[in-house]
C-alpha cells in the first residue's frame, strides 16, 4: 500500500525531531524534566475544545475525529508532527506528544462512537455524487466511506464539508501527500468531472446522516 | 473482586431500580458533594467533567447570572461582526448532566468548616471545593476611575454581557474622526492578546463604517502576545506606523494610564500625557477573583497558588482553584487553558474522593485572534507538569502562527476560531 512509503517518511522525520529536541533539552540549561505517563483519556479530552468532547466535533472546519482507524489517526499526527502533512495548527500541537502518547489518543478516539455531521446538501448534487463515488472512491472508501471495523482508511460519510473542502485544497496544492492509488483515482476524477464533479463528491458524502 | 465506591454505588444504582431504595444510602452515608464557585470556562468544564467521570458525585454550581456570555468572542459583538446573542450561553446543558446550579453569589468559602457561604445566606457544605472566581478588576489602581465610572463613561469589556453592550453601543455613536482609547493593563492579565484583537477589530469597524477616526492602545507594557503577528497585519490593513495609521500602540512604563477623569473623557499616562478619547476602554490591572481573595486563598502576588498536578490550593487544604485566577506554571489565562485545568483538576477531585491515586496531568492551550474578518492568528502550547511542580511547555512544541503564512493559511485559522468557538462552548456547557 503506497501509505506505507509515506508512514516511513513520517516515522524518520519523527525520529528527526526526537533528536533535535532531545539536544535542545541538553543545552537549555534550566529545562525542567518533564513529567509524563498521561492515561489516554487524559490526553484525549485535551483535543476537546477544537475537535468536540470524545472527538465529536460540532464543526465546522474541524474534524469528527471519534471513531477514526487508530493506524491512520497515528499516520496523520505523524506526518502533521514532521510537517508532511500540512497544517496550520496541528503541526505546532502534535509536536507535544511523543509516539507512545499518539498511540494512547489513537487507541481513545477510535474507541468512540462515530456520528455524522448534521449539514446542508444538495440532493440532486449527492445523488451525482454517489454515482462518482462508486465509480472512483469505493474500491477503497468501501460502503459510500463509511467507517468499517479494521479498514485504515479516512472517514468521509457524514464528515463535516468545510474540512472536505480544506483536505481537498491541500491535496490539490500537492501539501498533503496522496496514497498512490488515490492519486490516480483522483487525477482520473479531475480530468472529466472537475471541481462540479468533486463538490458532488462532497454532498454525497454530507448526505449521509 | 473489591468493590470500589464507584461500582457500589452503580450497583446500588441498579439496586434501587427494583425497589431497594435507601438501604445502601445509609449503610455508606450520602454521596460526596462537589461545590463549584462559579459558573464560568473551568467552572463549568469542571462540573461537567467530574459528572462523567463519576455521575455519584453530587456537584453543586453557584453562580449569580442565569446567564453566561463567554469573553472569547466578545471582541467580535464589539466590533459589530456577531450579535450579542451568539456568545451567550445557557446553563441547560449542565442540569442534563446531573449538575445542580444554585443562583447565587459566593462571598465565602470556609476551609475548616468546609462550607460555601452564599449572598442569600445559604451554607452548602462540600467535601471538596472548586473555586473559580476568574477576575478582580483594580479599579482603583488608576486614580480617578471606578466601578461605577466602568458602567458609564469608561467601560472595560473585560467581562463578557452587559459591559459588551455598552463599548459596542458607544462605538456605534461615536462620531467619525472620533479616537478610541484602550487602555492594557500590565501583566498578568486575562486574555493577553485580547487587547490587541479588539484593537483590530475595532479598527476593522472603523475602517470600514468612520474611516476618519482612530485607535491608541496606551499600554503598560513594553512587549505583548502575538506581537508580531498583529503588528504585521496591522501594517497590512490599518496603515501602522504611517501618517495616516488607522490604529497606534503606544507601549511601556511611560505609557501606562495611572489617572482618569471620566468627565472630560482624558486619561493621563505615567509619562504626564494626557489623551482625550471619544470612547475610552480601560483594561484596568486585574488579580484573582473577589472571592479568592476573601477566602484566603490568594497569596501577595493577588493569584492564587496551587499544588500543579491537582489544582488544590496550598494555602487551603480540600479547596481547589482553576482558571484564569490560578498561578499555572507558563500556561497563559486563556478560555482553552480554563477549559484544559477544569478537566484535570475534575480527575483529580474524582480521584481523590475515591481515594484513588491521581493520575499524570496533560494540559493545552489553543487561542486565535482575528485582526481582520479573513485574517486570523493563532497560539497553541502543549503543557505538562516539571518535575519542580510547575506547569512546563514540552520543548519543541507549540508557539504562534509562521510570520510567512499566506493569505490563505490566514483564511483557514478564520474558520478553525469559528469551530474553536463551537467546539469549546459545546464541550464547557452541552
Amino acid at each position: 500500500m503506497a501509505y506505507k512509503k509515506m508512514n516511513l517518511a513520517a516515522v524518520a522525520g519523527a525520529v528527526a525531531l526526537c533528536l533535535s529536541t532531545g539536544i535542545q533539552a541538553a543545552d537549555a540549561p534550566a529545562a525542567p524534566e518533564l513529567v509524563s505517563g498521561a492515561s489516554a483519556r487524559m490526553l484525549s479530552e485535551t483535543c476537546a475544545g477544537c475537535h468536540g468532547t470524545d472527538g465529536q466535533s460540532v464543526g465546522p472546519a474541524s474534524p469528527t475525529i471519534a471513531g477514526m482507524n487508530a493506524e491512520y489517526f497515528t499516520e496523520i499526527m505523524q506526518g502533521f508532527r514532521s510537517g508532511e502533512i500540512y497544517s496550520t495548527i496541528m503541526g505546532r500541537i502534535a509536536k507535544g506528544y511523543t509516539d507512545e502518547e499518539i498511540a494512547l489518543m489513537a487507541g481513545f478516539f477510535a474507541g468512540k462512537p462515530f456520528q455524522p455531521a448534521k449539514q446542508k446538501f444538495d440532493e440532486a448534487l449527492a445523488s451525482n455524487g454517489a454515482k462518482l463515488h462508486e465509480k472512483y472512491c469505493d474500491k477503497c472508501h468501501a460502503e459510500g466511506g463509511k467507517v468499517l471495523e479494521g479498514e485504515e482508511y479516512y472517514i468521509l460519510a457524514g464528515q463535516w464539508t468545510p474540512y472536505l473542502e480544506n483536505a481537498i485544497e491541500d491535496f490539490k496544492g500537492e501539501r498533503r501527500p496522496m496514497p498512490k492509488k488515490m492519486a490516480t483515482e483522483f487525477k482520473k476524477l479531475m480530468g472529466k468531472e472537475a471541481d462540479e464533479g468533486l463538490k458532488a463528491l462532497l454532498q454525497y458524502y454530507a448526505s449521509q446522516q | 473482586m473489591k468493590m470500589n465506591r464507584r461500582d457500589f454505588v452503580k450497583a446500588a444504582g441498579a439496586a434501587t431500580a427494583v425497589g431497594l431504595v435507601g438501604v445502601p444510602h445509609i449503610a455508606f452515608g450520602a454521596s460526596k458533594k462537589v461545590v463549584i464557585v462559579g459558573g464560568g470556562t473551568s467552572g463549568a468544564t469542571a462540573a461537567k467533567y467530574i459528572k462523567r467521570l463519576d455521575s455519584s458525585i453530587d456537584v453543586t454550581v453557584v453562580e449569580p447570572n442565569e446567564t453566561y456570555y463567554t469573553c472569547y468572542f466578545s471582541n467580535k459583538v464589539i466590533a459589530g461582526i456577531l450579535p450579542i446573542e451568539a456568545i451567550q450561553v445557557s446553563y441547560d446543558g449542565l442540569k442534563a448532566h446531573g449538575v445542580t446550579m444554585v443562583k447565587d453569589k459566593a462571598v465565602a468559602v470556609d476551609a475548616e468548616k468546609k462550607v460555601v457561604k452564599t449572598e442569600g445566606g445559604k451554607e452548602l457544605a462540600y467535601d471538596r471545593c472548586i473555586v473559580a472566581p476568574g477576575i478582580e478588576l483594580l479599579f482603583d489602581k488608576i486614580e480617578g476611575h471606578s466601578a461605577e465610572a466602568a458602567e458609564g463613561a469608561m467601560p472595560h469589556a473585560w467581562k463578557a454581557g452587559d459591559q459588551t453592550r455598552l463599548l459596542r453601543s458607544q462605538l456605534e455613536a461615536m462620531p467619525d474622526g472620533g479616537t478610541v482609547i484602550i487602555a492594557s493593563p500590565p501583566n498578568p492579565f486575562r486574555c493577553p492578546p485580547g487587547p490587541y484583537e479588539r484593537a483590530s477589530l475595532i479598527a476593522h469597524y472603523l475602517k470600514t463604517n468612520k474611516p476618519k477616526s482612530k485607535v491608541i492602545i496606551l499600554d503598560a507594557k513594553s512587549k505583548f502576545s502575538k506581537q508580531g503577528l498583529f503588528v504585521q497585519g496591522w501594517e497590512k490593513f490599518f496603515g501602522f506606523g504611517t501618517d495616516n495609521a488607522l490604529l497606534e500602540w503606544r507601549g511601556g512604563d511611560d505609557h501606562a494610564v495611572v489617572r482618569a477623569d471620566p468627565a472630560t473623557m482624558t486619561v493621563e499616562t505615567a509619562f504626564g500625557e494626557e489623551v482625550k478619547g471619544d470612547v475610552v476602554n480601560i483594561i484596568p490591572p486585574q488579580r484573582a477573583g473577589a472571592i479568592a481573595q476573601a477566602s484566603g486563598l490568594a497569596n501577595e502576588s493577588g493569584w492564587c497558588p496551587v499544588d500543579q498536578k491537582t489544582f488544590e490550593s496550598t494555602l487551603h487544604k480540600g479547596v481547589h482553584v482553576i482558571g484564569d485566577a490560578v498561578i499555572a506554571g507558563s500556561m497563559p489565562k486563556s478560555g482553552y487553558a480554563a477549559n484544559s485545568q477544569g478537566k484535570v483538576c475534575a480527575a483529580a477531585v474524582v480521584a481523590l474522593l475515591n481515594d484513588a491515586e491521581v493520575g499524570v496531568p496533560s494540559y493545552v492551550n489553543t487561542c486565535y485572534s482575528l485582526i481582520e474578518p479573513d485574517w486570523a492568528i493563532s497560539v497553541a502550547g502543549v503543557y505538562k507538569l516539571g518535575a519542580d511542580g510547575k506547569i512546563a511547555d514540552v520543548p519543541g512544541s507549540g508557539g504562534v502562527t509562521p510570520m510567512d503564512a499566506t493569505p490563505e493559511m490566514h483564511k483557514r485559522e478564520v474558520e478553525y476560531a469559528y469551530s474553536w468557538y463551537d467546539n469549546i462552548v459545546s464541550d464547557i456547557f452541552k
